[in-house]
This record gives structure tokens, sequence and C-alpha cells, in this order.
């Protein structure tokens, strides 16, 4: 998986579980939480998503490491590289 | 015994299927956690439940759903809800109220949803005020009352600081304690902020057809995400090494094991079922009762526009457990009718609710022809109480239109929810973060401290999160 699949990954997460926020124009290396309206309980949720659909962990004290679209990124490939391999 | 459970071990077990328990249920098998909710009584809803007499459907408690928000607000205790559950927004079907009325002796505060009306309306009645008001809400705005570090203190207290008019005072206090105070007079500051926001900055909604749509919306969602539900069906008692629940023992004859349990049952109620012998006495538990008058028409053909009115008649707010059977000084009204429901969309009767805070024992005590007939002379009490504050509103009328009379008691309050003396609100000691003694057990619901319909819903999904979820 690239980076940008990996992106669109937490993208497509993002709009399942706040979908009355408009994801268009995004800036990648901004916090999510200062682009969105999301707080630690919708960040809980990309974190259990991301578990349920794509059997990663993310424990507590790497929370975050999701805090932008380039971070999750960075952190996230490599696991999701790591499940598939 | 009926069938037994699915399962003979659980990742949770919930107990209690009202607001708290099935959005705690909800959340957890969202994330395909194993859940069974039970429920001692038959109906889901708990203390917002609902009933049908001679074909008419009822709200137990429900005059209204706090935290109205319009569509698109952001960050807000509803969009939160409605977000971490994945309902939409439009499966409660809320529509907001019409105004609102804090009326005392010679005085009157409006209010709709939105604060502004409500600062017009104390400028216009305390002049001098309205600065100390005005800071006040600031205060409130700054204060973060889910903060779990800071001390719990007395809204009286605080309020000191802002309001000096005594009579301000308990105006702004009186609908806040009828809709959510289970300490007698007071409120904690916290639960202030929350409750201020909840009613003052956010406000008032109701789906036409009342609680229904809110419980249906969430068994739906319940049903999607594969929660067990098992209904008339109480937990007898919750075995213990004296650390943590090792079982489940249910009051039908089966015994299921769970890593985790959230109780809403109440704080001394879920101790009970541990094995206390003597709930802890934390101070008088406040009760109510409330009429409901059905009659043929509209309350506005009748003089009636308002959607609720918070009325006081004595020289002092006393919002505490009454020496009578009831306290006819101050007590609630609502027109259920008087939300902006949209064109050609009504409920087909009138309908007028009352309500007074109520003495628990009086009403338990009583024998069951003596408890008819002092429903009946109660009940008049109570409507002459509350029409001394609707100048405009022909009794009269709506009583010669009358078709169909409910009262229910804190009897009939400790019937639905066994919440010990029928308390609404609970115990008067909240607990915060919701553990308790056992490792494994956690509260939710009212006596973990959030309040009204929304916050019951909130505190069932933080309390998931934060016990269950984020604890892997």
């Amino acid at each position: 998986m690239t980076k940008e699949e990996c992106k669109q990954v937490v993208l497509d997460i993002i709009s399942d579980i706040a979908p009355d926020e408009s994801l268009d124009g995004l800036k990648h290396d901004v916090r999510l939480r200062d682009q969105l309206d999301l707080d630690s309980m919708d960040f809980l949720d990309i974190v259990m998503e991301l578990r349920k659909q794509h059997g990663i962990e993310v424990p507590e004290e790497d929370y975050p490491q999701l805090a932008s679209l380039d971070s999750c990124a960075e952190y996230l490939t490599p696991k999701f590289n790591a499940v598939s391999a | 015994m009926g069938s037994p459970p699915k399962r003979s071990h659980y990742d949770a077990v919930v107990i209690g299927c009202g607001m708290a328990g099935l959005a705690a249920a909800i959340r957890l098998a969202m994330f395909d956690r194993s859940v069974l909710v039970v429920e001692s009584h038959n109906a889901p809803g708990g203390l917002n439940s609902f009933y049908a007499l001679q074909g008419r459907k009822f709200d137990v408690g429900l005059h209204a759903v706090t935290n109205f928000v319009p569509p698109g607000a952001r960050g807000t205790p509803l969009g939160k809800l409605l977000r971490q559950l994945r309902i939409p927004r439009e499966a409660l079907d809320l529509s907001e109220q019409v105004s609102s009325r804090i009326a005392f002796p010679g005085v009157d505060l409006r209010f709709r949803n939105g604060f502004r009306e409500l600062a017009e309306s104390v400028a216009a009645a305390f002049p001098e005020e309205i600065d100390g008001f005005t800071r006040l809400r600031d205060h409130v705005a700054a204060y973060d009352p889910f903060d779990a570090g800071l001390e719990v203190r007395s809204t009286r207290s605080v309020l000191q600081a802002f309001i000096r008019s005594p009579l301000l005072t308990d105006m702004i206090l009186c609908p806040l304690l009828y809709y959510g105070s289970a300490r007698e007079n007071d409120i904690d500051f916290d639960q202030f902020v929350i409750l201020w926001r909840s009613i003052f900055e956010e406000g008032f909604g109701r789906p036409l057809e009342g609680v229904r749509v809110v419980i249906r919306a969430l068994l739906d969602r319940a049903r999607a995400t594969g929660v067990e539900r098992r209904m008339k069906c109480g937990v007898r008692h919750l075995h213990s090494d004296g650390s943590r629940i090792t079982a489940v023992e249910l009051e039908d004859g089966y015994t299921v094991t769970a890593d985790r349990i959230i109780s809403t049952a109440g704080a001394p109620e879920t101790a009970l079922l541990c094995g206390e012998t003597a709930a802890p006495e934390a101070g008088p538990r406040l009760s109510f009762v409330e009429t409901i008058t059905v009659f043929d028409g509209q309350p506005k053909n009748f003089g009636a526009e308002e959607t609720i009115i918070f009325f006081n008649a004595a020289p002092t707010f006393a919002y505490e457990r009454p020496a009578d059977p009831v306290d006819l000084r101050s007590g609630v009204i609502c027109f259920p009718n008087n939300y902006e429901y949209g064109a050609e969309r009504q409920l087909e009767e009138g309908f007028f609710r009352v309500t007074a805070l109520a003495n628990y024992a009086y009403w338990k005590g009583l024998d069951e022809a003596t408890y008819r007939s002092e429903k009946e002379a109660w009940y008049r009490r109570m409507q002459s109480a509350a029409t001394a504050f609707l100048p405009g509103f022909d009794w009269a009328g709506v009583e010669a239109k009358r078709r169909f009379v409910d009262m229910f008691t804190p009897r009939t309050v400790e019937k639905f929810t066994r919440h010990l003396d029928g308390a609404v609100y609970g115990s008067p000691v909240k607990t915060r973060d919701g553990t308790t003694a056992f490792g494994n057990l956690f509260l939710a619901g009212t006596d973990q401290g959030f309040l009204g319909i929304t916050g019951a819903m909130l505190s069932g999904i933080s309390m998931a999160n934060r016990h269950v979820l984020a604890g892997g």
C-alpha cells in the first residue's frame, strides 16, 4: 500500500464516522482536529475502525501519530504493509 | 425458564435497557464486542419509556428533548451522540419548541431556543442584574464540566459572585433543578453548567410521536449492530470474588459471565445487586407526580400557546422532598402540542401535563383504594395550582372537553425504573468516572452524572468508550 492509498483509507473512515463533515480541500500537513469538527471520541472511532476493517492495532500512546493525514500515512502505511505481507 | 442467552460468556453485560444502556450497548456492538442487555421491565426506555392506556400513547416523563440545536450546529452534545451512534438526525424527528416561561409571583422570564430571548427578558425584568447575568453566561461558557479534577461546588455559592437578587437566582435555578437536580435546593455546579447549556443556550425539541421515536431509533441501531436484549429479566445477583464481578445471575435462573459489566441501575441499586444489605443513605432522593389531561382540541384554541412553564408561587423557591404528599407551591407545565411540528403535523388531541415534587413514602404507603382517591384529590389541586400561572387559559373549557386523565406518582416511577424511592434524577452523589468498588463493574446513566435524554445517551457512550473500547 502506498501512502496515498493509506490516506484514502483514513478519509473513508472519517467520512463514515462524520458524514456531516466536508473532506474537500483538506491540507495533509495540518492537524485534522484544526480543519474538522473532530474530538477525542471521533479519534477513538478512527482507531476502532482501523482495527475492525483492517486488523490494525493503534495503542493509546500512539494516538498522537494520527494527528494529520501526513502523519497517519507515515505511521499507518508500514502497519498496513505488515498486515498484508 | 425461557430460552437461554445465546452465549455463556459476553465481552460485556449491560444492566438496563434505557437510553444509557442502549447507547452503551450499541457502541460496544458497533465494534464487534458481544453484548447482552438485560432489563427487568418489559418495555425499553427506562425513565423515558412510554405506555398505552385505552388506545392512547403516553410518554412517561418526556416534556422535551433538551440540547436541541439546528441541523449543522457543530461540537454540540446532540451532534456528538448522533455521530457516535451513527444515527441520522432525521431519525429523531426533532421539532423545536414555541416558547417557554419561568413564572414567579409578579415576574415572568421568557425563553426560546438560543439565548437571546432569555437575556432580553432578564434585562427587562432585572435591569440592575444584567451585567452580572452576562458575566455568569461567560463563566458558564468557559467552564469545563467534564474536567473530573475540579471539586464539586454548590451552584448557589457560585451564583453569589454574579447575581445579587435572590429572586433572579431562584428563577434561573427553577427550570434547571426541575430538569435535572438530584440534590435538594441546589445543584452541583458542573451539572448546572451542563443544564444551562442544554436548556438556555441550546433548547427544547420533541419528536411528534414522542419518546418512542428516540427509542425506536436506538432499538433499530441495536438490532443492526447485533446487540442481544433480554427483556423482563432483571439481575438477581452480581457475584464477585471481592475485587471483580465473576458472574451475572439473572432473574430467570440463567447465569452468564462477562469481562465487563456496565450498570445503569443506579449506584445504590447496583450495590444492592452486589450483595450490600442496605443502600447507603446519601440524603433525600427526589421524586415527582405528574398529571396528564387529554382533551378534544388544541391547547392554543384554549389560550395556551407556550411549550413549557416553570412556575413557583412561594416567596422563595423550595426544591425539596415535601412533607405534604405533593408540593403545590411549584411545578412544571408542559403542552406537548406546542412544538413547531410544521404544517399539517400535529397531535390529534390536546395534552396538558403538570409535574410537581412529591413525597415517596406517603404514596408508597397507601392501600389501593386510598391511593386511587388520593390521586383524584391531588389531581384537582395540581390543576388549580398550575392554571393560576396560565392567565389566558380556558381551563373550564378544557375540562368540558376532557376525554382522559392519567396520573403517575413516585410509586409508579419506582415500578417502572426500580429506582429506590422512585428517584427520578438518582442519587444526590454522582460517580463521574463511572468506577465502582469492583474493577470490571462500571456505572452509566443517571448516577454517573449526565442529564436528560441526551445526557443519558452520552453517558452510556462515554462509559463504553472509556472503560471497554479504549481499554482494549
